[in-house]
């Protein structure tokens, strides 16, 4: 009878674990040291680091959880991870210098940016074979999907441009002019607009979905700093769709969008050279990752605070959560 | 053939750059550029067509025939020694950069219905430029890219003026050009001599080096450098403690066992200095400055044209992106891209932007739109690159890099303004002499 009433303690604590916010794994890659760092987001304490390829940058998860995707850049690579044992299991032909890409809703496509050959790589994750060949603009980057998977966004660095990707005929259907280096694209979770951030064009557009024409353009100001140093990178849109998160890079950073009134309502303060965001399975919180402090802030989406900074490895460029 | 342009535009590109290389070799040498100006553009429409016609936008309008634009590359060449054979310019020293740019271009082109190409002549150093400008208005070009003296740029400037030309210096680092020769119809994508003497002055005074000697040639241009020098002394609160000029007494600059000699001859053109913290030469003739490092009486770090030397760009700038553009330029010339690489190509890039915001050729939007006060260009610099709307001269950071790599980027931080921390960096506002 004990023993069976400590089973049931520990199943209760177990379920309340998995169900909890705080109880998912983060996953940081850390560009210069080649390795990825795993975070547990209840404790906001590291758990492990592992070795992974070079120059480690993009990063994401299957949509199960149970595996990891590094794009190592320097060794023109996509890493698979198995996240119980974090050993590499295999590895997708991204194609050269991968840099950031998206997983598409159904997980069962990869899509690559490949910045040096103005392509973006089409794979097949279970076959593990390259589909499709995209040519895009110069410096293929930002890589964001619809909802319904039905179109992928790329946006390209020096041409400048969101490149609207059909992905059933994977031809390019509309091209819209952004601001200068687009870096980042991200859907609206209601699939209504996609978000183009440009690093030095130090603005955000918000491109309508059903037009494909830039409706409104986002700018930052933050008092005592040059604009300059305003350089948006990562974007995250919350699940309700209502509230934005934009990394400002050297700016040291995040700006919080309301993404209903485009009107930026906060700045918060969280490292150094803020590049990219990824929120907890729940949304209620929200991390940075802040390159030249080696380190990644979790912020609380309630009060939009930082809660906690973390020390990863050096120069940590991408971060993901674990889905359970 | 068809298929595969039309599978992998990489290889599209390929095409497109070496029948953009024949083409200019080709027009070099003024023969039939009409026809082939035609078969290019049949070639590009060829290419692009399908593309262009699957990837209308809905903000584009349907059934847009290509926009041939032409960029023209005015140049004065003739082979150069140098003390090191490291330092010698290589054949194609900006053209390279300009090309890559065109190939940037035309990449964003084809979704816009926009191609590019490049029209290079060449001249020699001291000759006169009029003819070749003359030829080249007279084949279409409206955008020029010159890298030329000063005085070749002045002898047509007015030309070029009165011709409806906009000229993009990418060589000419004269001061001149910006100030009391400065012209509305030129920009300036090279930086001043004293942008870089200025880049290089916030550093040794960020280090704490402030007490300079400086050593530098006889040449007209190595006395401008000096002058830039000087200036930035003065301005950032160096102190030059000694001045000693090295006479250019016409020595051939490769002889076997020349090198035993000039072991001996630095220490003693060094010798006796008062104390001294960095030992700054301006030689841009190169006649003796390469041969200062580690070689002066006292042991101290060499700055200037020498040792450690500020620039536009260095080969092995990695930063902001930067090896994307490295990797593309080593790509496509299989050498390193140096900075009147870089100065042409953001020239080439300035103008595509133009293009592709303007959706046209037309010169009198294209520099309406480079004029903005809101225009700006990313350049792998790690802030955007913008005008001085006073002299058009690029607002641009100036590396600072050795023969191996980059040591440091200025403005260097706690250089402050109130307008632009770039504006740090050569001639202000307040003290230009240019009036347009």
């Amino acid at each position: 009878m004990r023993s069976h009433m400590s089973m049931l303690a520990v199943t209760v604590a177990l379920q309340f674990a998995a169900q909890s916010a705080w109880a998912n794994m983060v996953y940081v890659s850390n560009e210069k040291d080649n390795t990825v760092t795993i975070v547990d987001s209840g404790t906001m304490e590291v758990v492990k680091t592992i070795d992974v390829g070079q120059r480690p940058r993009g990063i994401t998860i299957s949509h199960d959880g149970k595996f990891l995707y590094v794009c190592a850049s320097d060794d023109d690579t996509v890493e698979i991870i198995d996240t119980a044992t974090h050993e590499i299991v295999g590895t997708l032909p991204s194609g050269p210098d991968p840099e950031l890409f998206v997983l598409s809703p159904d997980g069962k496509t990869l899509y690559v940016a490949n910045e040096d050959d103005n392509l973006v790589t089409v794979i097949n994750v279970e076959g593990k074979n390259v589909i499709a060949e995209i040519p895009v603009g110069v410096e293929p980057e930002g890589m964001g999907i619809s909802p319904d998977g039905k179109t992928m966004v790329n946006t390209s660095e020096t041409t400048n441009m969101a490149h609207f990707i059909d992905t059933s005929t994977h031809e390019i259907t509309n091209n819209v002019l952004v601001d200068s280096r687009p870096r980042f694209a991200e859907f609206k979770p209601d699939g209504s607009e996609v978000w183009i951030s440009a690093e030095i064009g130090g603005t955000v557009s918000v491109i309508d979905n059903e037009t494909r024409e830039v409706k409104h353009k986002i700018t930052f100001e933050i008092q005592g700093l040059r604009s300059e140093a305003i350089q948006p990178v990562g974007v995250r849109i919350s699940a309700d769709s209502k509230k934005a998160y934009v990394a400002l890079g050297p700016a040291n950073r995040v700006a919080v969008v309301n993404a209903e009134t485009y009107e930026v309502e906060k700045y918060i303060l969280v490292g150094q050279r803020v590049w990219q965001l990824a929120f907890t399975p729940d949304g209620k919180s929200i991390i940075s990752t802040n390159g030249l402090s080696n380190d990644i802030t979790f912020i609380d989406t309630e009060t939009d605070e930082p809660v906690k900074s973390v020390t990863v490895g050096a120069l940590p460029w991408g971060v993901v959560v674990a889905p359970n | 053939m068809f298929k595969t342009i039309v599978g992998t535009f990489d290889l599209n590109a390929t095409a497109t750059a070496s029948v953009t290389a024949s083409l200019y070799g080709m027009i070099m040498k003024s023969v039939v550029p009409n026809t082939l100006v035609f078969l290019f553009g049949l070639f590009f429409f060829c290419v692009n067509a399908p593309e262009v016609q699957a990837q209308q936008s809905s903000t584009e309008k349907a059934g847009k025939p290509t926009v041939d634009i032409r960029i023209g590359y005015l140049r004065a060449y003739e082979p150069q020694l140098a003390l090191s054979v490291l330092d010698i310019p290589p054949r194609d020293e900006g053209v390279a950069g300009a090309d890559v740019a065109i190939n940037d271009n035309n990449t964003t082109g084809r979704f816009l219905g926009q191609s590019f190409t490049l029209d290079v002549k060449e001249t020699k150093f001291d000759a006169d430029v009029v003819p070749a400008f003359k030829e080249m208005v007279e084949r279409g070009d409206r955008f020029i890219l010159t890298d030329i003296s000063a005085a070749q740029l002045m002898s047509i400037a007015d030309l070029a003026r009165d011709n409806g030309v906009l000229i993009f210096n990418v060589g000419a680092t004269d001061d001149s050009l910006r100030e009391e020769n400065c012209r509305p119809n030129i920009f300036h994508t090279a930086p001043t001599r004293s942008m870089l003497a200025d880049g290089l002055a916030q550093y040794l005074v960020w280090k704490q080096w402030r007490k300079w000697v400086l050593l530098y040639g006889s040449h007209e241009r190595d006395q401008l450098y000096a002058d830039a020098i000087r200036r930035a002394a003065t301005r950032f609160g160096a102190d030059i403690v000694e001045e000693r000029l090295y006479e250019d007494r016409g020595t051939a600059r490769r002889t076997d066992s020349g090198v035993i000699q000039v072991q001996k001859q630095m220490p003693v053109f060094t010798q006796n200095l008062p104390e001294h913290d960095v030992v700054i030469v301006a030689d841009e003739s190169e006649v003796f400055g390469s041969y200062v490092p580690y070689r002066t009486w006292t042991p101290r770090p060499v700055a200037g044209t020498a040792g450690l030397i500020a620039s536009s760009w260095h080969p092995a700038s990695e930063q902001w992106g930067g090896s994307q553009i490295q990797n593309r330029f080593f790509k496509a010339t299989k050498r390193r891209m140096l900075s009147k690489d870089m100065q042409a190509w953001t020239a080439v890039r300035i103008l595509g932007e133009a293009a592709t915001r303007t959706n046209g050729d037309d010169p009198a939007k294209i520099e309406a739109f480079i004029k903005a006060d809101d225009f700006s260009l990313a350049a792998f610099k790690g802030q955007k690159v913008t005008f001085r709307d006073w002299n058009w001269q690029l607002r641009q950071p100036i590396l600072l890099g050795d023969g191996r790599g980059v040591i440091s980027t200025s403005p260097q931080e706690g250089f402050l303004h109130q307008h632009s921390e770039l504006d740090t960096l050569g001639i202000d506002r307040p003290e230009r002499k240019c009036r347009m």
